[in-house]
């Protein structure tokens, strides 16, 4: 029996916003413990909520890039559980009106276009971080992250594969950079993901019972889970037992599932309306403002610049893979330099020198015109592509003018022949072997000529005039 | 003329003239609490403070003990927060100290607010300065009790159910509960965050009007105040009712009736008709389900907003002796079990059993429901009446112990002022005679949401004819 893996996904994902979800303490990581904490967002007695209009944008912005309805009903409801890392003992979450709800996503993944269906996205409140500090043997709390504004984005179960799964967290990931709502940095812990997995024989309709993965904190990570937990339930089913409902922890040193104690599991959170927050309504017209907001989304982009200018795919996709990047390429490709020769500097030399600088390309000092102003000079023959690309490696850190780094630095190729003559006849004269073996025939020879000529010139001729003027010269003298 | 006894306004009139200072007057009501509160027991704790210089008015406040007051002790006279201290003050008290309010200390309540008779307190049950063996109401049963003896000229209380206007009525003093949303309740530890109100209790409906007038208006930083201007209260305070639409809500006079409480009540009628009043026999036909429905929206708002006093962050920690199962959960049960009062377990048990899975539809859902058609029974009356006129409570104060081990009872002693509650309006309570033990009656007087104005000068019209604002409680004898 062949078995198919049916996968949703749930991701949190932390907001950028300057300030945290229900009062005025700063959105920021890295402070030390419990210096970003107010009396409400530490759930002191008496203190009360009031919703950060930025989050709300933000959720609606999410919520219109994935193609969902907006609510208009804003609501809030309260989950309740008992954590110390909780500390009003429920979370502010949205249950039955969430921001955002039927959408879905377009990604490429193996090769084809593919379309997951988003069930919902909902705003709600971080909780703080748990330390176990075993210098005194004891858990402490670090509230700092108390109050960070959150979106859930819940997936159809519509995913059929570990790397689709990968695909689609890629692509989420990447509409989302492009929002610029999120870090979407799962290192960090500002996108998190969870996993629904299940699996069915091929053909059949009814969904499998369904385990929920936890504590993955990458997207290979994801994915390996995921491979990890189909192939467990697979072999579980085909032994005769049966997949059993439950939270299992995937734990990444040992590549290994571990069932949550399930007591940890038997939750009845208790939703009810948060009556702190009074419910409000949407207009048509602010929904539209926020739309009006929304940047050109990745795949769209994607679809648009291969039209647009007639580029490759996997080109298009490494070009949109960053918001700025693709900005980058089409300011340089408006100044009407050759676009097959811009996409390459962009996708070979320039990202190789982003990734040894491990930055982005808004952090270079090369602005597009520079760079395409490099690749016109390549191209018209005024300098060799070597000396192109250390001019590169010059002018992403400072930022100078081609030309000039081309006359400091002496890089234009010589295409004086009364200067190459000389070099040249020198060099024949040198080697008046070589030149009787091109002359009876051997033609390759002279590929030895021009690199003695080309070492003379410390590199700087232009290779191709140069092999025509020795061909010339050695026939004709 | 003893200093104590006066209303605010009539200290501000003497302290214009100079025949008295701030500094006397507070020395004169500390001296007061000295002399009675060991009968009482209204205060759980006093504060020394000084008037400050010339400042618009510094009339000493008692302060209901869900009131946070920075760096001041405020337990809710609970032993679970019974180290709090807050790091902030309350809205109502920013605003008291704005108009330079002397704060007199911590007045006693039912545990959390949990109560009819301020017996469930942590510090000991309060006593009716009327008749030190019966009860003074609840919750804010301290606030009552104090201004009626003499220990604070003017104080705060929270309402939630009855919880100013009950004790109002069985200490003779007037109370307020404002519009839902009038009152910022940034500060104010939650009961049942949807109906709770901080609201004044005074020794006239003048103090009544003016105290309101100080702690009112929009504040930011609760999501549920309303962003309306506040009138100034003191230019309703007329007599003349002629024309005046006055509805008897039929359901208010039941069986069960202390019979000199109809009595009197009825002759309130009988005196707003003379005066020109038009009196309208009208009908709330849900008003039967206003007791079981407030004791389901209410206790499950309070489970959610108790779940914070968990021993975590602030508050009691208790651990058992003995380890019983984790120790996160061992201290949480703990503490819950020490921390918490007989009242708060009840009524946190019941909320939490009313949102639960399975009974959520059955009882919080239909509450809210039946809440709905109580609003619109109040809704619709006020469409056709300015005021609507009932009892405060179906009975004068009751004896101590008569009802704490009948919860039932208890809960129906509230049953004329939580409609208010469920519907958000504003309601006052104000004396209207004594039963033949010498006790106090109250008549409440409704109007629609923000209407406080046609309250106060019904109120005063009735007050100023009938002169009962004078009596005082003879603790002395």
């Amino acid at each position: 029996m062949d078995f198919e893996t049916v996968i949703g996904l749930e991701v949190h994902l932390q907001l950028n916003t300057a300030t945290k979800i229900f009062c005025a303490c700063r959105n920021d990581f890295g402070l030390p413990a419990n210096t970003c904490v107010c009396p409400v967002c530490l759930g002191l007695p008496g203190t009360l909520p009031v919703l950060n209009r930025m989050v709300l944008r933000s959720g609606m912005k999410v919520g219109l890039a994935l193609n969902c309805t907006i609510n208009t009903f804003v609501k809030f409801d309260r989950k309740n559980y008992y954590y110390p890392d909780l500390p009003k003992g429920y979370q502010i979450s949205q249950f039955d009106f969430p921001i955002a709800k039927k959408g879905f996503l377009d990604f490429i993944t193996g090769g084809q276009e593919k379309r997951i269906g988003i069930t919902r996205a909902h705003m709600e409140e971080d909780a703080g971080k748990l330390i176990h500090d075993d210098a005194v043997n004891a858990t402490l709390v670090d509230y700092n992250r108390t109050g960070t504004p959150l979106i859930e984005i819940v997936s159809e179960p519509e995913l059929r594969s570990a790397q689709e799964a990968y695909d689609y967290l890629s692509a989420l990931k990447l509409t989302l950079q492009y929002l610029n709502v999120s870090d979407c940095d799962m290192e960090k812990g500002s996108l998190r993901c969870d996993a629904n997995v299940s699996i069915r024989p091929k053909g059949e309709e009814k969904l499998g019972t369904r385990t929920e993965l936890k504590n993955m904190n990458s997207f290979s990570a994801v994915k390996r889970a995921i491979e990890h937990e189909a192939e467990r339930q697979a072999r579980l089913v085909f032994s005769g037992g049966s997949v059993v409902q439950q939270t299992l922890l995937w734990n990444e040193e040992k590549s290994v599932t571990v069932p949550m104690r399930s007591k940890e599991q038997a939750h009845d959170y208790r939703y009810f309306p948060e009556p702190d927050l009074v419910p409000f309504t949407l207009t048509e017209a602010a929904i539209a403002a926020v739309r009006g907001e929304l940047p050109e989304l990745p795949f769209v982009r994607l679809r648009r610049m291969v039209a647009q200018y007639g580029i490759m795919d996997y080109d298009a996709i490494i070009l949109v893979s960053d918001r700025a990047f693709a900005d980058f390429f089409e300011a340089a490709a408006l100044t009407g330099v050759d676009v097959k020769s811009l996409v390459n500097w962009m996708n070979g030399p320039l990202m190789k020198e982003l990734k040894e600088r491990r930055c982005r390309v808004t952090d270079l000092k090369l602005k597009p015109l520079d760079l395409a102003a490099l690749v016109r000079r390549v191209n018209d023959g005024t300098i060799s592509n070597l000396a192109a690309k250390d001019i590169l490696a010059d002018i992403v850190d400072s930022g100078k003018d081609v030309d000039l780094v081309i006359r400091e630095q002496g890089l234009a190729q010589v295409s004086d022949e009364d200067e190459l003559g000389k070099i040249v006849d020198d060099i024949l004269k040198e080697h008046p072997q070589v030149v009787e073996q091109i002359r009876s025939g051997k033609a390759n020879a002279a590929g030895f000529l021009v690199g003695q000529a080309m070492k003379r010139m410390q590199g700087k001729a232009n290779p191709k005039i140069l092999n025509e003027f020795i061909q010339r010269r050695v026939m004709h003298v | 003329m003893d200093l104590f006894a006066l209303t605010a306004h009539q200290i501000m009139e003497l302290i214009a003239s100079g025949a008295t200072s701030p500094v006397e007057v507070a020395a004169a009501v500390r001296a007061r609490i000295s002399a009675v509160n060991d009968r009482t027991n209204a205060f759980i704790r006093t504060y020394q403070e000084s008037p400050v210089g010339a400042s618009p008015m510094p009339i000493p406040i008692g302060i209901k003990d869900n009131i946070c007051v920075k760096g001041r002790l405020v337990t809710c006279a609970s032993r679970i927060l019974k180290d709090f201290c807050p790091p902030y003050d309350a809205a109502v008290i920013e605003k008291i100290r704005a108009v330079g309010g002397v704060i007199l200390g911590s007045l006693n309540m039912d545990e959390f607010a949990f109560g009819s008779s301020s017996e469930t307190s942590a510090y000991g049950i309060v006593r009716n300065p009327w008749d030190l063996e019966r009860v003074p109401g609840g919750s804010s049963g301290g606030s009552a009790a104090a201004v009626a003896a003499g220990e604070a000229v003017w104080a705060l209380g929270s309402d939630t159910g009855g919880s100013i206007r009950q004790p109002a009525s069985f200490c003779g003093v007037v109370g307020l509960k404002p519009t839902y949303g009038r009152v910022s309740r940034y500060g104010l530890i939650a009961f049942g965050s949807s109906l709770d109100q901080i609201g004044p209790i005074t020794k006239d409906v003048t103090d009544c009007a003016r105290l309101l007038n100080i702690i009112a208006g929009f504040d930011r930083r609760d999501s549920t105040s309303v962003d309306l201007p506040v009138p100034d209260y003191a230019l309703s305070l007329r007599r003349d009712v002629k024309g005046l639409r006055i509805g008897i809500p039929k359901e208010y006079f039941i069986a069960g009736i202390q019979p000199e409480v109809q009595a009197a009540v009825m002759a309130a009628v009988a005196f707003f008709r003379k005066e020109g009043a038009i009196i309208k026999d009208i009908s709330l036909p849900h008003t039967e389900y206003a007791v079981a429905t407030y004791y389901i929206a209410a206790t499950a708002e309070a489970s959610s907003n108790l779940a914070r006093f968990d021993g975590v962050e602030f508050g009691l920690r208790a651990v058992p002796e003995k380890s019983r199962k984790a120790g996160i959960v061992d201290m949480y049960e703990e503490t819950r079990a020490r921390g918490f009062g007989d009242e708060a377990k009840r009524r946190i048990m019941l909320g939490t059993y009313v949102l639960s899975a399975g009974y959520y539809d059955a009882y919080y859902l239909r509450a809210l429901k039946a809440r709905t058609l109580i609003k619109n029974d109040l809704d619709k009356a006020f469409v056709d009446c300015d005021i609507i006129l009932s009892p405060t409570a179906p009975t004068t104060a009751f004896r101590i112990g008569e009802k704490a081990s009948d919860p039932l009872a208890m809960y129906l002693s509230d049953i004329f002022t939580i409609p208010a509650n469920l519907a958000g309006v504003p309601a006052l309570s104000l004396p209207c005679g004594f039963d033949s033990a010498g006790l106090p009656i109250g008549l409440q007087l409704m109007a629609a949401p923000f209407a406080e104005e046609k309250i106060f000068s019904t109120a005063f019209a009735y007050e100023q004819a009938h002169g009962w604002h004078t009596k005082r409680a003879r603790l002395d004898l």
